[in-house]
């Protein structure tokens, strides 16, 4: 059944290939095979079907007329539109390709990068001359929403979603999608706030749905995703901290100090550039003993909030 | 079975490949294409009934497989160039060639600069709407020396040695590699090698080398040392692994975006039970006091206990600094 499919689909594109002319539905009933022995509706469905899985194949289907006498529409495929164009890669270029399309091995894009590979395998480009490379790259899409999310943008198109942030559904014109540490994060313009927005794609839950026309969507000029993106995971410096540090503890604070000195027998006095109180009070909890924040204060009262709540955690289980 | 929509872009890339490759191997194709020496089979006896409408023998693809499995096609000139590349397929090589491009340090910078400005000319618009999809790589710009040097050791096949802070024991190991290869998997970027200390495959997260030196000394990683399956994840647990247990509030959610999770199980109130197995627990500590009141340890019980007396520790060394504000 499905190899029929593909025997009438690829006589019907060698067909619309070898044609200058653009020929009507009704000349490509009458020659090209598959297409013999059907009603007249039937023959309109299938061809129908036919051309939407073409397009969607990215085969260029064009569709006019000869003559402005004609009122049917003929349909043609014009090589230069269809081919890849010449193209050649020495076999350093082959393999970085060979590390780019591995990149998506187990992503939504994988078959797209290997379908890639194989057309420029195709034109005469031997991936296999390839020099090795000891680079490998992965990229995961493990989003739920990720795909329908990646084709509207694309598409150029907006799109509304449920959003787990403050449970609520928004309206979004998509711009891009930037992966931060193996998360993807949707940039665009949120219709509800007037204003542009940052997205966790985990945080999209169920459908998501696209309105309106392709092509709707307007990036403005200038826009830079990836900025947009940064701007947001990475918090500025906006504070210097102080905090005390058990002798050889704490390296990972210790590598961004500004300075450090050794305070009293132990213990050595750092200066840290920290984003805001909360984040050196997250970072100080996990290095529990070993760290002391002397300031903010603000810093330090949420750092013994926390303790107090553990440390009386663990004694109700004792306890019970 | 694959369905119409895999098999005929697949027939209309076999086809211009088998033309430029006259005699072409069964056995090859059928890898290249990923697909078995039966689909190939059916896929040329597919090809052979296509052709020019009319249909005689003059207008059909000619497909000759010799007795010793070699493939010859010839007769079909309108589909001897491949279809172009769609938008997706132009994104998935371009994004994937950008990423290469903003490693700082690498040799290959050329090759993946020129690939690059080759194929976005052959995608044209298809490599417009590559730009809405980006990959950042941490760290960009904070260890461009250390790439540089892991780099021209892979390249000469040297020994490194490597001072390498441990985040999970809190402490900076010193140690020789033989570097095997490079590795991006979910932003960040790793060096794998063969650790000579700990005799196994070892992969150290770029931004965690403090320092790194060239040795006069070949890299010489044993035989059967292969580097990580990196389709079967980064982290994959061991027999001897601890399985821990931790609730957290919805404020902690966030823990199982984080850290790679076994399972993750709703509670009633919002709470969520994250079931997750590591060879040392020491994280699992700083990541319980880190979580504070949003989130805590239930099993195993030994653990619970460690978190709770760090807590008590921590508040003891704020009282001898007269730091508890009270």
């Amino acid at each position: 059944m499905s190899a029929r499919k593909t025997e009438r689909l690829l006589n019907l594109v060698i067909c619309l290939l070898a044609t200058r002319r653009y020929l009507s539905a009704e000349q490509i009933r009458r020659t090209v095979a598959g297409y013999e022995d059907l009603g007249d509706e039937a023959f309109k469905r299938k061809f129908e079907r036919d051309k939407e899985d073409l397009r969607d194949l990215g085969i260029p289907l064009e569709t006019g007329s000869d003559s402005t006498f004609d009122d049917e529409p003929g349909y043609r495929i014009r090589r230069d539109d269809y081919s890849l164009p010449d193209i050649t890669f020495e076999p350093a270029e082959l393999a970085v390709l060979g590390v780019a399309a591995r990149t998506w091995q187990q992503a939504s894009l994988g078959s797209a990068a290997s379908g890639a590979l194989l057309k420029l395998r195709a034109a005469g480009v031997d991936v296999d001359d390839a020099v090795p490379v000891a680079i490998e790259t992965r990229v995961a899409t493990s989003e739920p929403a990720f795909e329908a999310v990646r084709q509207a943008t694309a598409d150029r198109r907006a799109i509304t979603f449920h959003y787990r942030t403050r449970d609520s559904t928004r309206h979004v014109e998509p711009w891009g999608l930037v992966s931060w540490h193996g998360r993807w994060y949707l940039v665009g313009h949120d219709r509800d706030r007037g204003d542009t927005r940052v997205f966790r794609v985990s945080r999209i839950v169920g459908d998501v749905r696209a309105v309106g026309r392709r092509g709707d969507v307007e990036v403005p000029d200038g826009v830079d995703i990836r900025k947009i993106v940064l701007q947001m995971v990475e918090d500025p410096v906006r504070i210097s901290a102080k905090v005390l540090v058990r002798d050889g503890a704490a390296q990972g604070m210790r590598r961004r100090a500004l300075s450090m000195e050794p305070h009293h027998d132990g213990w050595d006095l750092l200066e840290l550039p920290v984003a805001h109180a909360e984040r050196l009070a997250d970072e100080a909890m996990g290095f529990g003993p070993d760290v002391v924040i002397v300031e903010p204060a603000e810093a330090r009262a949420a750092v013994l909030a926390r303790l107090r709540a553990v440390a009386a955690t663990a004694v109700q289980w004792t306890g019970g | 079975m694959s369905g119409a929509t895999d098999q005929l872009p697949r027939l209309l890339s076999l086809v211009p490949y088998l033309l430029t490759r006259p005699g072409a191997k069964i056995s090859d194709v059928a890898k290249t294409f990923g697909v078995s020496e039966e689909q190939l089979s059916r896929d040329l006896e597919l090809v052979y009934m296509c052709g020019l409408p009319g249909y005689f023998p003059g207008d059909l693809i000619e497909v000759d497989i010799t007795a010793s499995g070699r493939i010859t096609v010839s007769n079909a000139d309108t589909i001897a160039r491949p279809l172009r590349l769609s938008r997706d397929e132009a994104l998935a090589l371009i994004v994937g060639l950008r990423m290469l491009a903003d490693l700082p340090g690498l040799q290959e910078r050329e090759a993946v600069d020129s690939a690059l400005a080759k194929l976005e000319n052959a995608a044209e618009e298809a490599a417009v709407a590559s730009s809405a999809v980006a990959v950042e790589i941490d760290p960009p710009n904070r260890s461009p020396d250390t790439l540089a040097i892991v780099d021209r050791a892979l390249r000469d096949r040297r020994r490194l040695h490597l001072s390498y802070y441990v985040p999970a024991r809190d402490e900076t190991t010193e140690r020789d590699v033989d570097p095997m290869r490079v590795s991006v998997v979910a932003g960040r970027s790793y060096l794998e090698g063969w650790c000579r200390s700990a005799e196994a495959v070892r992969l150290f997260r770029l931004d965690r080398i403090t320092s790194v030196e060239l040795l006069d000394l070949p890299a010489e990683p044993p035989p059967d040392a292969q580097p990580r399956d990196l389709d079967a994840g980064l982290f994959q647990p061991g027999p001897d692994d601890v399985a821990v247990e931790l609730i957290v509030a919805p404020a902690g959610r966030w823990v199982c975006e984080y850290y790679p999770c076994e399972s993750v199980e709703e509670l009633p109130d919002g709470e969520m039970l994250i079931r997750l197995r590591t060879p040392d627990t020491r994280w699992v500590r700083r990541l319980a006091l880190r979580l504070g009141p949003t989130g805590r340890v239930v099993a195993p019980s030994d653990l619970a206990a460690a978190v709770a007396a760090d807590a008590r520790a921590a508040l003891d060394a704020y009282a001898t600094h007269g730091l508890t504000d009270s």
